[in-house]
């Protein structure tokens, strides 16, 4: 073994760069991890087209030496589309579906030099905080295999955090990159909203989606970022912005710390939050107690707004065309009826099913339009908060990884809320479509802890160089499964 | 007079004749093989995103100035929600409350001439869907996603007609309009302008509206009138009878000459409209606005009003010219070619219309061109051939083409108007008819015809009759020998 499995890219980088190491060699290494792995990370393996791209890496880089993420084994979640490789969403719908092209993200990391190994597990649609909603299969979670890696992200998340890829593509929608980067110990970044294109990554709440990335590091979350950023002319929503200087600046911040967060929060995850606030005061930060008053309302806000959306993005999967169809159907309803019915999860229909009475007339000014309302509200908190602070510091998640069924609502007769309530820290930012990361900041009871940072929007950089500042002075994120 | 008057509004679909469809790269044109010209994005497979067709919104903006609307600053896509086999997305993407246009009119004329405004609600964009083909497939259906993702206008009046005829004139209005305009091919055969029509009837001079049924997709003049007309009768039936309309969708079933209530999955009674998150809100500028202006061609009824005005047109035949843009464009570069207006209507609405019904042509592709019509026309005017020749040498341009004065150079179809020639000619026809001659000069002056056309004849038809006929009255009273 040539690096380590739980090497960074950057160290990866270096191997290649002098030769210790070559993409060929840390190809194999990793796909044998993911074939030894039974944590089900993996929904589908490319092991001939990724070997065949790290002998090109290979070439390239006795050629030219090693440049952006040439070498560098990565996996996508099996949420964006990949031409000639079939893109599941983990559902029985998609389950056969070989999209004719690549979404934009995986165009650009493919294009930097990436090599992709596979594509990750995920909750269904990625619907779902533990990745329990997968049609195949619940993922493990490296810490503890009787516990969740969290969703909807789980199974990029978990396959970071076993050292099967150093890097995982993720997205997140109301936590869905954040959650489970904090449930298994790793880096993870939302980006802002339209800062990384949308085409291609089957939509499940598109004014709430967004991809970005995992791994073992912030300095690795940036080099990512810069391969994944940019305006695309396929996603009319995507923005137009400066790419993310690669300088980690020094300066002094202000950090808010919202009250409104600590509330209900486990003490045992706020003890290890107060120490990592008090790293980032010891760094040179400002710690400023701010209020976020209407934290509260998000959740609830949060899954109208992303179920109304859902509802009709999942229109298109109707038996027609693509995708799951229901055998020797009677007639048209039939077709729509028993396709939907088998190709759909508990936890999809339950969605679509409160995203279609959020918007039905009737009910639309109380549900839809209402949670609108909340939204720009929970919005104006935060840009208030931010013209007094530059980044907020706040909890991830509730607890630590919760065992597996623990919350989980497989049928119509389980209350799916309390799942719903695992978001509760992450969806105020994916609501004001803010970027925000998490970062593991302490171990309690065996299991990671995961501490965020919002930045105001587009300001990726201070809340990458105070993440990378937090890294440099604590060992968290080094931390490993079985260390 | 009837005792019920009926009410009309009309909904009118206007494909847009943009390249590429209205979200996607995909090509617009009519009549290729099924689902050939459906991309992803029309497809609706997993991930692909609409891009808003900016050649859609100008021509929307086109349309907004000319029916003098007013154009939204601002405005914003819905999702409507619905579930059917020809839409691929289960929701197509529409204009609910924000639409791009509000407001505006259309004139219609009425018989004796005088203009009617007929007021628009609003005209939006929106997509359309495929189609569901029934037949050939075995009792199956076949889907055609090429027309899914085209650009639609959806241009809304006010229910300000009165009539199964004042609801055609609007739609004949809306035609020549989108047409001018260059916005729409106009093609009703192939669907670029499909029809809704709300109709009503009340009790004449009842100022409250009855009950409405909608009769969806009338894709021709005449199932227009006939379908609006049928469901008057059928409201008024129904009033008389001590019944009540109920409204209700219909469709109209031009075999039988008959409306019936629609039945299938295109109707819900909630389409569950929300702001289409993919997209953002199209936001008009000065600069569009002024760009859009400036390409605005002549209206149809400013031409009309210029053919009378300055042309000196009959209203008639200004009304004729302008009914088509097509038909207008070529009368002005013929007219413009000659300088010789009514003598170019003249042409174009009789020896050209002929041909152009007979042959059954697009006024585009008329194989005379305007230069040579007025070319023509020219040299009747100037002496240089008779009407007669000019008829026969019209036919040799449309059906060989050619140029008018080669043509007459090497068929030698010059009129003769040389003053010596043509008494040369006048003298021979005199010499060698002397009893003709005798019976003129006696007083039969039918008999003159007789020696005109002897001239004309020995001159081969080239000689100018008019002159002929001159020169032999002269001859036969200067010289009485």
């Amino acid at each position: 073994m040539t690096v380590g499995p739980f090497a960074t890219i950057a160290e990866i980088r270096a191997a290649l760069a002098s030769k210790t190491t070559s993409a060929t060699e840390l190809a194999r290494e990793h796909l044998d991890r993911i074939a030894r792995s039974d944590l089900n990370c993996f929904v589908s393996v490319c092991e001939d087209a990724a070997l065949a791209a790290a002998r090109e890496a290979d070439a390239q880089i006795r050629r030219q030496g090693q440049s952006g993420l040439v070498g560098v084994p990565i996996a996508h979640k099996d949420v964006f589309c990949t031409a000639a490789v079939r893109t599941t969403c983990a559902s029985k719908m998609l389950a056969d579906f070989v999209p004719p092209y690549d979404a934009t993200v995986v165009t650009k990391l493919r294009d930097s030099g990436a090599i992709m190994l596979g594509k990750t597990n995920m909750d269904e649609f990625a619907m779902g905080s533990s990745n329990e909603n997968s049609y195949f299969g619940p993922v493990a979670n490296p810490w503890d295999p009787a516990r969740v890696p969290g969703g909807s992200s789980g199974g990029s998340a978990a396959a970071v955090a076993a050292g099967l890829v150093p890097a995982a593509t993720a997205t997140d929608t109301g936590g869905s990159i954040r959650q489970p980067a904090a449930f298994c110990g790793i880096s993870g970044l939302k980006p802002t909203y339209g800062r990384v294109s949308r085409y291609g990554m089957v939509a499940f709440a598109s004014s709430l989606d967004q991809g970005g990335p995992m791994a073992r590091s912030a300095t690795d979350l940036r080099l990512l970022l810069q391969h994944m950023e940019g305006h695309d002319p396929l996603d009319s929503t995507s923005a137009d912005v400066e790419s993310t200087p690669s300088e980690a600046n020094e300066e002094a911040l202000r950090i808010g710390i919202p009250g409104e967060y600590w509330r209900g929060l486990d003490p045992r995850l706020a003890a290890a939050l107060d120490d990592a606030a008090r790293v980032i005061e010891q760094i040179g930060h400002e710690r400023v107690d701010i209020s976020l008053p209407h934290s509260g309302y998000a959740t609830a806000a949060y899954y109208v707004v992303a179920s109304a959306e859902a509802s009709t993005n999942l229109s298109r999967y109707d038996g027609v065309r693509f995708g799951h169809r229901a055998e020797m159907p009677e007639d048209l309803d039939d077709l729509y009826a028993r396709s939907r019915t088998e190709g759909f999860g508990a936890e999809v229909k339950r969605r679509i099913l409160t995203g279609t009475y959020a918007l039905s007339i009737g009910y639309y000014d109380a549900y839809y339009r209402k949670a609108q309302r909340l939204r720009r509200l929970i919005r104006q908190d935060f840009l208030d908060a931010f013209t007094d602070v530059d980044l907020i510091l706040a909890p991830a998640t509730p607890s630590t990884a919760f065992e597996k069924g623990a919350l989980s609502a497989p049928d119509e007769t389980k209350d799916p809320t309390a799942m719903y309530e695992q978001d509760v820290y992450t969806v105020p930012a994916s609501l004001a479509g803010l970027p925000a990361l998490s970062i593991p900041c302490g171990i309690t009871g065996g299991l990671p802890v995961g501490m965020q940072l919002i930045a105001p929007h587009f300001d990726e950089d201070r809340l990458l160089a105070v993440a990378e500042a937090f890294q440099r002075e604590t060992d968290w994120h080094r931390r490993t499964p079985r260390s | 007079m009837s005792d019920w008057e009926s009410v009309i509004g009309l909904e009118v679909h206007v494909q847009l004749r943009t390249r590429s469809k209205i979200f996607s790269g995909a090509a617009t044109a009519y009549g290729a093989p099924p689902n050939t010209q459906a991309c992803a994005v029309d497809l609706a497979l997993p991930g692909v995103l609409p891009v808003l067709n900016a050649e859609a919104v100008r021509m929307a903006i086109v349309f907004g100035l000319a029916v003098e609307g007013e154009i939204a600053e601002r405005c914003r896509f819905d999702r409507k929600s619905y579930f059917y086999p020809d839409l691929p997305k289960g929701y197509q993407i529409s204009q609910l409350d924000e639409p791009i246009v509000r407001g505006g009119h259309l004139d219609i004329e009425d018989d004796d001439g005088s203009t009617r405004r007929i007021h628009l609600t609003r005209a939006h964009l929106e997509e359309d869907a495929g189609k569901s083909l029934h037949a050939d497939y075995e009792g199956k259906t076949g889907i055609d996603l090429n027309r899914a993702g085209t650009p639609l206008l959806e241009v809304v009046s006010e229910p300000e007609l009165g009539s199964p005829e004042e609801a055609g004139r609007y739609f004949r209005s809306l035609h020549t309009l989108v047409r001018t305009l260059g916005i729409c091919d106009g093609n009703l055969n192939e669907g670029s302008m499909r029809c809704d029509a709300n109709v009503s009837v009340r009790p004449r001079g009842s100022l409250v509206l009855g009950e409405r049924t909608e009769i969806k997709n009338l894709n021709s003049f005449r199932f227009l009138d006939k379908a609006i007309a049928f469901e008057i009768e059928r409201q008024i039936d129904v009033l008389e009878s001590g019944g009540s309309v109920e409204r209700q969708t219909l469709l109209y079933d031009a075999a039988r000459d008959e409306t019936r209530p629609m039945r299938g999955k295109e109707l819900s009674d909630d389409y569950r409209y929300f702001p289409d998150p993919d997209l953002l809100p199209v936001v008009v500028t000065q600069s569009m606005l002024a760009e859009a202006r400036a390409t605005l061609p002549e209206l149809p009824a400013a031409k009309r009003r210029r053919y009378v005005d300055q042309l000196g047109l009959s209203d008639y035949d200004a009304r004729w010219l302008t009914a088509d843009p097509d038909t207008a464009a070529y009368f002005d570069a013929a007219a413009a070619a000659c300088g010789q207006p009514k003598a170019a209507a003249n042409w174009v609405m009789g020896d050209l219309a002929a041909a152009v019904r007979r042959e059954d042509t697009a006024w585009t592709e008329v194989p005379v061109p305007a230069a040579q019509l007025g070319k023509l026309i020219e040299r009747i005017e100037d002496g240089s051939i008779s009407g007669k020749t000019a008829k026969t040498l019209f036919k040799t341009l449309w059906n060989d083409g050619g140029n008018v004065d080669e043509l007459i150079d090497s068929q030698g179809l010059r009129q003769v108007s040389d003053s010596d020639e043509i008494a040369a000619i006048v003298r021979q026809v005199i010499d060698a008819h002397p009893a003709q001659v005798e019976q003129v000069r006696s007083g039969k002056t039918r008999v003159l015809g007789f020696l005109v056309g002897q001239a004309m004849k020995a001159s081969g038809g080239k000689a100018n009759p008019q002159q002929v006929s001159e020169l032999l009255q002269e001859s036969l009273s200067a010289d009485p020998s």
